[in-house]
């Protein structure tokens, strides 16, 4: 049975690692701000992820880009994008992006209101993989940021005169404002939380 | 149990994420001390770690300005050629109502890696050298720590290699000097990562 810092009375620091005794508000090796739990987190995951989803609507319905060849232009959506490449027989990248700026949002945006009504709730998934799912969502989310330093490469490399340009279009800008808004409300949830209710389950399981 | 506590709370640690507490002297096993129950990194151990994340950040100093002014990636297309920088890139938004993503671009590939490795270089080069920490080390060293999940020049290689695959149909492609530059620059930011020791660096800079 693991011991925890709060067990011991104790607040640890989750920048240096150090522990302090009850009455510590900031920790004395590294001058971070400490709390034992932070309790008021779901309030900051909920706000972030709400401006989150907001952000992400017109990021889908506005082009991301504007491409002009010699007698063709077009305006592209994320989905239509991956989709002409699909067409154009590129599935690889079609499936990157599709997974980059599609499913991996979206997966995020149920991941994190899962784990945040599971930290209040309890959850029907068993012990430990809710914080494996934390560690995904952790990890994974910056990646989405690939579509737009994407659009950002291509906008500032395709300006050939007349041959072909490409432009951004203002989805490029909310998209990345949705991933910025995700990452921040994953950041906000206090991983501490999702272990109490582990080991509450725990002691429950085996009593 | 309550023996932990009188041994001084200095030789305790607690993780950051799940908030399990270990007596130092007991988690070493091998050169990683993970959590046993949520197997987050609590401590590395490496004798020469310091002087391998130094050379490195300061190799990937060098390599980050000198790839910033050269060529990433060239186009031609019909005659017409054009060449892109990472400042070009960076700046793809820069004018027009995209103007903030251009800086959130620059943050996120130029400004905040390079800070982190500049902040890096500055904590850790006296503690190396032996000497007594430089003034406001301990506020870098946290700065860096925070910024880390915002610095994201691996995911704009990934994004290079993404916009190479979308930029055969159109038009021909070269690979320029600064594209391999940015990619040993990943690597080496990932042997710092992974030789780096939190705990280790809060330790010496709290003597």
């Amino acid at each position: 049975m693991t011991v925890t810092a709060r067990e011991k009375g104790l607040i640890a620091c989750r920048e240096c690692a150090r522990v302090w005794p009850v009455g510590h508000t900031r920790c004395e090796v590294c001058g971070n701000a400490i709390r034992s739990r932070d309790t008021q987190c779901l309030q900051k995951v909920w706000a972030w992820w709400i401006a989150g989803i907001i952000a992400y609507i017109p990021a889908n319905l506005y082009p991301m880009l504007k491409t002009r060849t010699l007698f063709h232009t077009s305006e592209d959506t994320i989905i239509a994008g991956a989709l002409d490449l699909a067409t154009h027989g590129a599935f690889g990248i079609a499936a990157i992006i599709l997974i980059a700026s599609v499913a991996i949002p979206l997966g995020k945006f149920f991941a994190i209101a899962y784990l945040a009504l599971a930290v209040r709730r309890g959850a029907t998934w068993p012990p430990g993989r809710q914080y494996i799912l934390y560690e995904v969502v952790e990890y994974i989310g910056r990646w989405s940021m690939i579509d737009v330093f994407v659009v950002a490469i291509l906008c500032s490399l395709v300006q050939l005169n007349v041959a072909a340009s490409i432009t951004p279009g203002i989805a490029a800008l909310t998209f990345a404002l949705s991933v910025i808004f995700t990452m921040l409300s994953a950041q906000s949830l206090d991983p501490r939380l999702i272990w109490d209710r582990i080991e509450a389950q725990e002691t429950k399981d085996t009593a | 149990m309550d023996q932990t506590i009188e041994h001084g709370l200095d030789t305790l640690i607690a993780c950051p994420k799940c908030d399990a507490l270990y007596r130092v002297g007991t988690v070493n096993k091998g050169d990683w001390g993970r959590c046993e129950r949520c197997h987050t990194r609590l401590f590395t151990r490496r004798r020469d770690a310091g002087l391998v994340i130094i050379s490195t950040a300061f190799a990937s100093t060098v390599l980050v300005i000198a790839a910033l002014f050269l060529p990433f990636i060239e186009i031609k297309r019909l005659g017409f050629s054009n060449a892109a920088t990472i400042v070009d890139a960076a700046l793809a938004f820069y004018g027009g109502p995209l103007f903030g993503l251009s800086l959130a671009v620059v943050a996120l590939i130029i400004a905040l890696p390079l800070t982190r490795l500049v902040l890096t270089l500055y904590t850790l080069t006296p503690l190396v050298l032996d000497r007594r920490p430089w003034p406001g080390a301990k506020r870098a060293f946290r700065f860096s720590e925070a910024m880390r999940p915002w610095s994201m020049a691996e995911i704009f290689v990934v994004g290079c290699a993404v916009s190479l695959i979308k930029l055969t149909d159109l038009a021909r492609v070269e690979i320029g000097p600064a594209f391999w530059m940015f990619v040993s620059v990943v690597v080496l930011m990932a042997v710092q990562n992974m030789v780096m020791c939190r705990w280790s660096v809060w330790k010496a800079l709290d003597r």
